[in-house]
C-alpha cells in the first residue's frame, strides 16, 4: 500500500483538508485549530463516544456523528458549528449539570474544571432544565483520594486510564440509565480495593471535581496530565 | 432625562452579591447619576414599588415568602436580573435539596438544639421542598452567574442595561467565578 492510498481528503466547514485514513474528524479538526467541544475524549486513551458533545453534521446524512469516533472518509463534508449543533451541545451540557449536584463555588475543581470552562465557552449562563438534585455518595475511604459522585459526568476516563494505561482495571461502571455509577472493584469502598495501585492516574484524567486528592480545598485541585502523552509515546516506540 | 428606577432584592443568599455590589465603591456615584435606587436591603424602603426598570435578584427561591416576593417583584419590574449563582443555579442553598426538607428541619431545629428543640410554625417562613433557581419561579431577562459576580461584572451589567444594551455575560463571568 502506498502512502497516498492511506490519505483522505475532506472538507470541514468548507475548508479542504487531507488526513491519514485512521484519523478521526476530531483529530483533523484539532490539528487545524477548529474547535469541537469534547469531554470524554482524551488523547492517549481509547475513544468511547460517551458524552456526545463532539457531535458534527456530515453532508448527505440527517444523523449527527460523534467526531471523536468517526474516522475520516474520502470526500466527506463536515459541518462543526451549525445552529442546530450549537443548540444540541448546549442542551447536552445543561443536562449534565442537572444530572448530578454541581456547585462550582464550593468545588475542589472550581477554576480548573473542563466542564465549567466548556459551559462558559458555549455561553451557557443558566440551565433551562429542572435540576434533579439526586442523592449522591462521597467515598473518602482511600488513603489519598476521594470520589465524589455529585460531580461525576460518567465520561469513563478513569475506567479507561486505569485499565489501558495502569493495567489495574479498578474502575468500572454499574447500573443503567440515570442510575449508572462509577465503581471500584466489585462496588467496594475504594479504600479496600485490592487492585488499586494508588498511582493517581484516574484522579488526574478526571475532567471534573469527581476525583481529587485528599487535603484539597475549594478550587485547589489542579489536574496534571503530562504523564499520558509520555506513556503513550513510550509504548508506541516499543511496538 | 428622568432617572431609571433600580432595585435590588435579597432572597436565599448570603448577601455576598450585595457586598460585591457595594464593592463598586466610588463607581456607585456613576450609577447614581443615571439611576435611582428605589428598593433594596441597602435602603429604607419597605414596599417594592411599581414601575421598576431594573431589579437585581440575589439568592435562590427557598421559602414560601421568597416565592410570593419574587412573583410580586416580577409583576412590577421591566428587566429582571438573576444575580449570582444562588439565583441562577440555587448553588449553596440548593445543597439541602437531596436530603429533603424534613431532614433539614430536623437538623436545624432538633438535632443541633439543646434548648427547647421544636420546629417553628410561625414567625419563620415555611421552606419549600427544594431551593430552586429564580428562573424556575418567574421569567428572567438577564443571567449573571458567579459566586459572587465581581464588582467589575456588576458594574458592567448595570452600565449596559442602563444604556439599553444586552450585556455579554460570558465574556465576564461564569458559574463559580
Ligand atoms: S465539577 Fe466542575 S462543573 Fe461540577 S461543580 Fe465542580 S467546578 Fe463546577
Ligand atoms: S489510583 Fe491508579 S490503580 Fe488506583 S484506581 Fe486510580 S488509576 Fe486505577
Ligand atoms: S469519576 Fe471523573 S473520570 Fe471517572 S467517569 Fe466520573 S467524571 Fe469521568
Ligand atoms: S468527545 Fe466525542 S463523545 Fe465525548
Amino acid at each position: 500500500m502506498t502512502v497516498a492510498a492511506g490519505i483522505k481528503t475532506l472538507k470541514i466547514d468548507d475548508r479542504d483538508f487531507s488526513a491519514r485514513a485512521q484519523e478521526t474528524i476530531l483529530d483533523v479538526a484539532r490539528q487545524n485549530g477548529i474547535f469541537i467541544p469534547s469531554l470524554c475524549e482524551l488523547k492517549g486513551l481509547s475513544e468511547v463516544g460517551a458524552c456526545r458533545l463532539c457531535l458534527v453534521e456530515i453532508k448527505g446524512s440527517n444523523r449527527l456523528f460523534p467526531a471523536c469516533v468517526t474516522p475520516v472518509e474520502e470526500g466527506m463534508e463536515v459541518t462543526t458549528n451549525s445552529e442546530r449543533l450549537q443548540r444540541y451541545r448546549r442542551s447536552i451540557l445543561e443536562l449534565l449539570f442537572t444530572e448530578r449536584n454541581h456547585v462550582c463555588s464550593v468545588c475542589v475543581s472550581n477554576g480548573h474544571c473542563e466542564m465549567q470552562t466548556l459551559a462558559q465557552k458555549l455561553e451557557i449562563t443558566h440551565v433551562r432544565f429542572p435540576y434533579r438534585y439526586p442523592k449522591a455518595e462521597v467515598d473518602a475511604s482511600h488513603q489519598r483520594f476521594v470520589v465524589d459522585h455529585n460531580r461525576c459526568i460518567l465520561c469513563s476516563r478513569c475506567v479507561r486510564v486505569c485499565d489501558e494505561i495502569e493495567g489495574a482495571h479498578t474502575w468500572d461502571l454499574k447500573g443503567r440509565g440515570i442510575h449508572v455509577r462509577v465503581i471500584t472493584d466489585l462496588d467496594e469502598p475504594w479504600g479496600s480495593s485490592e487492585t488499586c495501585t494508588g498511582c493517581g492516574k484516574c484522579v488526574h484524567v478526571c475532567p471534573t471535581g469527581a476525583l481529587f486528592e485528599k487535603g484539597r480545598s475549594v478550587a485547589e485541585m489542579m489536574k496534571r496530565r503530562q504523564f499520558l502523552p509520555y506513556l503513550t509515546l513510550m509504548r508506541e516506540d516499543r511496538e | 432625562m428622568s432617572k431609571l428606577k433600580l432595585a435590588t432584592v435579597w432572597l436565599d443568599g448570603c448577601s455576598g452579591c450585595h457586598m460585591s455590589l457595594l464593592d463598586l465603591d466610588e463607581r456607585l456615584l456613576a450609577v447614581a447619576e443615571k439611576a435611582e435606587l428605589v428598593y433594596s436591603p441597602l435602603v429604607d424602603q419597605k414596599i417594592f414599588p411599581n414601575g421598576v426598570d431594573i431589579a437585581l435578584v440575589e439568592g435562590a427561591v427557598s421559602s414560601e415568602e421568597d416565592l410570593d416576593k419574587i412573583q410580586m417583584v416580577r409583576e412590577r419590574t421591566k428587566t429582571l436580573v438573576s444575580l449570582g449563582d444562588c439565583a441562577v443555579t440555587a448553588n449553596v442553598p440548593g445543597m439541602r435539596n437531596p436530603f429533603g426538607v424534613r431532614a433539614v428541619y430536623a437538623r436545624a431545629y432538633r438535632e443541633n438544639v439543646t434548648l427547647e428543640p421544636g420546629i417553628p410554625n410561625d414567625s419563620v417562613p415555611r421552606l419549600l421542598p427544594c431551593s430552586r433557581p429564580v428562573h424556575e419561579a418567574v421569567p428572567i431577562d438577564v443571567y449573571v452567574p458567579g459566586c459572587p459576580p465581581s464588582a467589575d461584572t456588576i458594574f458592567y451589567v448595570i452600565g449596559e442595561l442602563l444604556e439599553g444594551r444586552p450585556p455579554e455575560i460570558c465574556a465576564k463571568t461564569r458559574f463559580g467565578a
